[in-house]
């Protein structure tokens, strides 16, 4: 053990570095994602509505690693076939959009159903105050709903890192994929695994204690 | 008291699906007016209030608002609402705000009052509904009877000339429906236009200036406190009083 961490210490500090660069990234564009089609789902509009359930049902019902490879792959040969010659995307460029786009799926439940549970006088209330349906959104309901979305925003953060791990596939160099390396270099798949595990551990850990304490605080104010 | 109208309805319908709730009702309500709606649950009085400042949607018939047309699709609702103040039975006040927020961010966002144009008047209303002390509190701080205050206050802070009133009092502990009417009282004798849908009887015998009774979708009858409270003359409102009397 001691032996991986002196000789690939390093190499897997900057692998987690990278997974954490993409957890992020990804995030942020599925709080985005997710903030457009889950306000499609709560919207009164069937139109919205139907886009909403298409994209949630579409993403959630492929398995990650099939999106990341008809992205990985696909993609530019969609591209190649418009006429435009040698696009290529990158391990990170492509496993962010796939990361994104499952991670957004997931978070337009959580703000869908984070809007559903506020209960709806308060949005009659605003509505009788004159305020319009935007405004009544913008400032009564979705401060509300943010309330009850944080564990499940939190939760779903975790849920992105570890899955970042399976984007080891299209030769993104996080790290469950330099983890691989270091063992194949090493031949001590026992020692190896367990390193690579304990580095997922302990920033998981770390990251829910973190969660825990915020959900305290802003719940400290009801 | 025979002042202008206020509210105006003329043949109005709604129907959930295919349940009609409210059949063929016509009304007029004048200014200064206290008009108390009564009936069974189920009847409509709630949907007809509700009709009023539309948070439902009418199916059919006219609701005319201060002279706007607020069942034409072109009227702006919004600015129609502003002067219509809605006090619901389950209080609505916004959770996540203290007192003082509760009542100024319409007025404030809705630019019709500077930031301390708005303190200063919620400061004063909520001394008149006797919650000086409560301006910074948060909505779960407060018991129901001082939580419909403030709904009170919030709605008054509009500056509306139409108050409705969506059983107010029902969702209250008893010792503290006497606060609340009290309020609504006070409310009524300086003035206000007012529409109340509640079952206090007593509040209706003392303050209304008409009652209507309404059941099945239809107003079956109106007429002062005296006439339709003490001397009912409908087999429905005979029945009904005497269950609740």
């Amino acid at each position: 053990m001691i032996f991986i961490i002196q000789v690939y210490g390093g190499m897997l500090l900057a692998a987690m570095g990278r997974t954490l660069l993409m957890t992020l990234l990804s995030l942020v564009f599925a709080m985005v994602i997710g903030m457009i089609f889950g306000l499609m789902n709560v919207v009164h509009n069937r139109f919205f509505n139907c886009i909403g359930t298409i994209y949630v049902d579409a993403v959630r019902g492929v398995p990650l690693i099939v999106l990341a490879y008809f992205i990985y792959f696909g993609m530019p040969s969609a591209i190649k076939g418009l006429g435009i010659a040698g696009f290529r995307l990158n391990g990170l460029q492509a496993g962010t959009i796939a990361l994104s786009l499952n991670c957004g799926a997931y978070m337009a439940e959580i703000i869908r159903a984070g809007i559903e549970s506020v209960d709806r006088g308060q949005m009659e209330a605003g509505r009788s105050l004159g305020l319009s349906y935007s405004s009544c959104m913008a400032l009564i309901v979705v401060p509300q709903a943010v309330r009850t979305m944080i564990p499940s925003i939190i939760n779903q953060f975790i849920i992105t890192l570890k899955d970042t791990s399976i984007l080891s596939v299209i030769g993104f160099p996080e790290l469950t994929n330099v983890g691989k390396t270091a063992i194949g270099n090493t031949l001590r798949p026992l020692e190896g695994w367990a390193v690579v595990g304990l580095m997922y551990m302990i920033v998981i850990v770390t990251l829910s204690k973190l969660a825990k304490r915020v959900e305290r605080r802003v719940n400290r104010g009801r | 008291m025979e002042g202008k109208s206020k509210i105006h309805v003329t043949n109005l319908r709604k129907n959930f699906g295919k349940l009609e709730v409210l059949k063929d009702i016509s009304l007029d309500v004048h200014e200064g007016e206290v008009v108390v709606l009564l009936g069974p649950s189920g009847s409509g009085k709630s949907t007809l209030l509700r009709c009023l400042n539309q948070l439902e949607t009418a199916t059919g018939g006219q609701i005319v608002i201060d002279g706007y047309d607020v069942t034409d699709r072109h009227t702006n609702i919004n600015k129609v609402r502003e002067n219509i103040g809605m006090v619901f039975q389950h209080f609505n006040l916004f959770n996540h705000l203290t007192v003082m927020d509760n009542m100024t961010l319409a007025p404030v966002h809705l630019k019709l009052m500077s930031k301390s144009e708005a303190k200063d008047m919620a400061e004063q209303l909520l001394k008149r509904v006797g919650l000086e002390d409560k301006a910074d509190a948060y909505p779960s701080q407060l018991s129901g009877g001082q939580k419909q205050r403030v709904a009170i206050a919030r709605a008054l802070e509009m500056k509306p000339d139409i108050m409705l009133f969506d059983e107010p009092t029902s969702a209250l502990d008893p010792e503290m429906v006497g606060e609340v009417l009290a309020v609504m009282k006070k409310l009524a004798n300086e003035g206000m236009t007012m529409v109340v849908v509640t079952h206090e009887i007593g509040f209706a015998r003392e303050v209304a200036s008409r009652v209507i009774f309404m059941e099945g979708g239809y107003i079956v009858e109106e007429g002062t406190p005296d006439e339709v409270i003490l001397h009912p003359r409908e087999p429905r409102t005979i029945d009904f009083l005497s269950k609740v009397l």
